[in-house]
């Protein structure tokens, strides 16, 4: 088996997804050739309204058989009706080996398994959640499941490895035309950020919407340049599964313990000064990260420029208070995000293209300062998995991970040493998703752990008053006394996942687990 | 220093083992009333395990143990003492000088079994009666390894026969007792826990007024409380200041043969001198016996 440039084992061949590009660095592919385009459809003046009755007569209209790619984007999240009720249409139809290009899939979408059984859908190529990915783990999926980040799937797309035949689009407002947002209606949900690039290279575009409104549609997210038809549902989604309440900072006091230290690294670096631009997503760590970095904003008079990534509240409330100047929005993750990209021209939907596709003329991703990232474990090489729990099940998707990763200048990933009794620092991961290359720090419970490439870093933590520092083989040393040894994870031959690099190289495979 | 001490619970091997690394001065790991009588064995086994790895860095590390009065405490002080870090007992029920001397005569001769000097076990009292607090100065007294004394909760507002109110005014004249009787006795004074865990604003009044009352510190039951607790019982940078200039006023006027100096307008005596060399052990910028 040939390795790749992480010492992974990977077959030069893997089936159900073909040939395989390894991995070679972070930054080290570079790509020729022209962006692909869809397919040429034209509305004459004679068709002023794209409405259909139901979704059957969409999918029927859109040409969709048996063994195409269907797309959707996951801003619904797990209030999320519309990827169920189409693949049940499809059912209905008597369409099969369908390949499903989601964002991703949560819980919600444990609905998909009969289909996935019965052989309705037989490949995924998105980020596999919960339960779907459980059935992923144990070999229930005829063909691996291909993992991409949020960059690298707009990649894809724009160089032709995936190719769209009918993009989804859950539309929370629409009208009879196909101008989409995703800010009216009762199925809010903020950013459609996800979605444009489907829209965009799609051969189809189906836009499903639960607010059909009357023509011109304001505001305007995805046009009637993209949409061929529409067709309007009872409901696109639950809100109570689409976005949280207000999102409230944790009091956990080891997440804020861990907080506080990756803010004091933040601060002590050299980017802790006005014009910082960070991402520190949603999530109880994240959520304090930037609690903290407000405080410290305000206690030495910096400003920043833009908050990036998935939105939250608290972003809101840095714009408002003049901390941030601009949010750049790919994912509205609460009420509070929804609300204020409705209304403030200062925070901005961008796509998922625009935020971190790696081949296209500037990712917002590059501009980044600073990002504060999880993981599921990280090894002694500083690589990151995100992908798989200890047990060897494919249980998360890649997310913006690889992609803020390898481009902010400052790459913290703060976790706990232990989750029960479960290391988080381990020898070597189960899987890697983002390199050890572009991970510049690990902040535990334990102190700051710096990757000893950055050598800038360690001299900034020299500064920094009772926070402990400590290399990483002392981290992993301590969290394996205290874990004890751990049973390694039993798999069969068989890969069951593939972890794409952002470029589309493969980093990584994942195993089909043993019965146990 | 003794700002706050952290009760971790005995049969928790996660606070157990997490523990020291939230930033309080001291951890109690407690084998009393947080554990089970079904569990005091289990608890035992665990905390020994924990204290011979003596992984906890530079905190101080004290074991309540079961009182006296009970069939456990020989068998809790058993298990702790031979272990690699253990800087104190926490001993509740203290309230008379006679249990002193028992658990005194304990600990001296399982130092001895285990080759351990003697009196390197430290003593905190908790005084949990009324007859305790009248006694406290010679509680205090009663072992040369007594480091603290400490009001109790609970029990104590039982035995005074009142109720806990939120203002906590059925124990302050005992915590003012307290304080005066660790002062006479040259000990620290270390306040009640607070137990609302959410309330930070109560916390912070609290903490104000054990500070105003002269404790050096107080026991918490929560991580989040300490940095509450630290910012009040920490003196302020313009203390600190003062303190340093009050200091530097009293040595150049004894350098210089004056009897007296001011500073800010104020007379700078005896009592204002050892008022500053206080703020600046408290500060960490000078050692106690300096």
């Amino acid at each position: 088996m040939p390795l790749n440039a992480l010492g992974r084992d990977i077959p030069a061949f893997i089936e159900g997804y073909g040939k395989v590009k390894p991995y070679r660095g972070a930054f080290a592919l570079q790509p020729s050739g022209n962006v692909v385009g869809p397919r040429l459809r034209v509305t004459n003046a004679d068709r002023t309204d794209k409405v259909l009755p139901d979704l059957k007569a969409a999918i029927a209209a859109s040409g969709l058989k048996s063994g195409m790619t269907i797309s959707f984007h996951h801003h619904l999240r797990n209030g999320d009706y519309v990827v169920n009720q189409v693949i049940d249409a499809c059912a209905e139809m008597g369409i099969r080996d369908l390949t499903l290009f989601p964002t991703a899939l949560f819980g919600v979408h444990k609905h998909l398994i009969d289909h996935i059984q019965s052989g309705v859908v037989a490949r995924i190529w998105g980020s596999v959640n919960g339960p779907i990915g459980q059935i992923v783990s144990a070999g229930g999926l005829g063909e691996p499941a291909v993992l991409r980040s949020h960059g690298g799937r707009p990649r894809a797309i724009m160089c032709g490895d995936v190719h769209i035949d009918v993009a989804f689009m859950a539309a929370p407002s629409c009208d009879r035309y196909g101008n989409m947002n995703g800010v009216q209606g009762p199925s809010a949900c903020g950013s459609l950020g996800y979605a444009f690039t489907d829209c965009q290279y799609a051969d189809c575009v189906v836009a499903v919407t639960d607010n059909l409104v009357p023509y011109p549609n304001a505001p305007i997210s995805i046009n009637q340049t993209c949409a061929d038809f529409v067709v309007a549902v009872p409901s696109i989604g639950d809100p109570a599964g689409i976005v949280s309440g207000t999102t409230k900072v944790t009091r956990d006091p080891l997440r804020l313990l861990i907080a506080r230290y990756a803010s004091r690294l933040i601060e002590a670096s050299p980017y802790f000064q006005t014009g910082i631009s960070f991402q520190t997503g949603a999530g109880g760590i994240a959520l304090a990260v930037t609690a903290f970095m407000k405080d410290a904003m305000l206690r030495k008079g910096i400003k920043g420029s833009f908050g990036l990534g998935g939105i939250t509240s608290y972003f809101v409330d840095l714009l408002r208070e003049g901390l941030v100047d601009k949010l750049l929005d790919v994912q509205s993750f609460d009420l509070g995000a929804v609300r204020s990209i409705a209304a403030d021209p200062r925070h901005v939907e961008i796509s998922a293209d625009m935020y971190a596709n790696p081949w296209n003329r500037g990712a917002a991703v590059n501009m980044l300062d600073v990002v504060i990232l999880g993981a599921t474990e990280v090894d002694r090489d500083f690589n990151v998995n995100v992908n798989t729990e200890a047990d060897g099940a494919l249980l998360h998707g890649i997310g913006g991970h690889q992609d803020t990763a390898a481009s902010a200048k400052l790459t913290i990933i703060a976790q706990p040493l232990l989750r029960g009794r479960i290391p988080c620092v381990t020898d070597t991961v189960y899987s890697v998703t983002t390199p050890g290359e572009c991970v510049d720090a690990v902040v535990t419970e334990y102190g700051i752990t710096v990757n000893p490439r950055r050598a800038d870093l360690v001299e900034a933590c020299r500064g920094i008053r009772d926070v402990p520092v400590i290399s990483m083989d002392e981290l992993a040393d301590k969290a394996r006394r205290m874990s004890g040894p751990m049973d390694p994870v039993e798999t069969t031959d068989r890969i069951v996942g593939v972890i794409e690099w952002r470029d589309g190289t493969v980093i990584d495979v994942v195993r089909q687990l043993k019965k146990k | 220093m003794r700002r706050t001490m952290l009760y971790l619970p005995g049969n928790n091997p996660n606070m157990l083992v997490r523990g020291h690394l939230f930033g309080s001065d001291g951890i109690v790991m407690d084998m009393e009333d947080a554990v089970a009588l079904s569990e005091k064995d289990a608890a035992r086994v665990m905390i020994s395990k924990f204290l011979r790895r003596g992984d906890f860095g530079s905190v101080e590390v004290t074991v309540r143990i079961n009182g006296a009065d009970t069939e456990f405490w020989k068998k809790d002080l058993e298990a702790v003492v031979p272990c690699k870090r253990l800087d104190g007992i926490r001993l509740p029920k203290a309230d008379s000088p006679q249990v002193i001397k028992d658990v005194d005569e304990e600990l001296s001769r399982l130092e001895d079994k285990y080759g351990i000097a003697q009196g390197h076990i430290k003593l905190f009292c908790i005084l949990e009666t009324a007859y305790g607090i009248w006694h406290a100065y010679d509680v205090a007294m009663a072992s040369r390894r007594v480091t603290a004394i400490l009001p109790g909760g609970e029990d104590l507002v039982a035995d005074l026969k009142t109720s806990r109110t939120p203002e906590g005014t059925e124990l302050e004249w005992s915590r003012r007792m307290i304080v005066i009787a660790a002062r006479a006795a040259g000990v620290d004074a270390i306040d009640l826990m607070f137990p609302r865990v959410t309330d930070d604003e109560g916390l912070r009044r609290d903490a104000q007024f054990s500070k105003d009352l002269g404790f050096d510190g107080k026991s918490i039951i929560h991580p989040n409380q300490i940095p509450v607790i630290h910012e009040i019982f920490t003196p302020s940078e313009k203390e600190i200041e003062k303190a340093q200039r009050i200091i530097a006023a009293a040595e150049d006027a004894r350098a210089r043969g004056l009897g007296t100096v001011s500073v800010d307008g104020r007379m700078v005596d005896v009592p204002v001198v050892k008022r500053a060399r206080y703020i600046l052990v408290k500060a960490g910028l000078e050692k106690e016996d300096e």
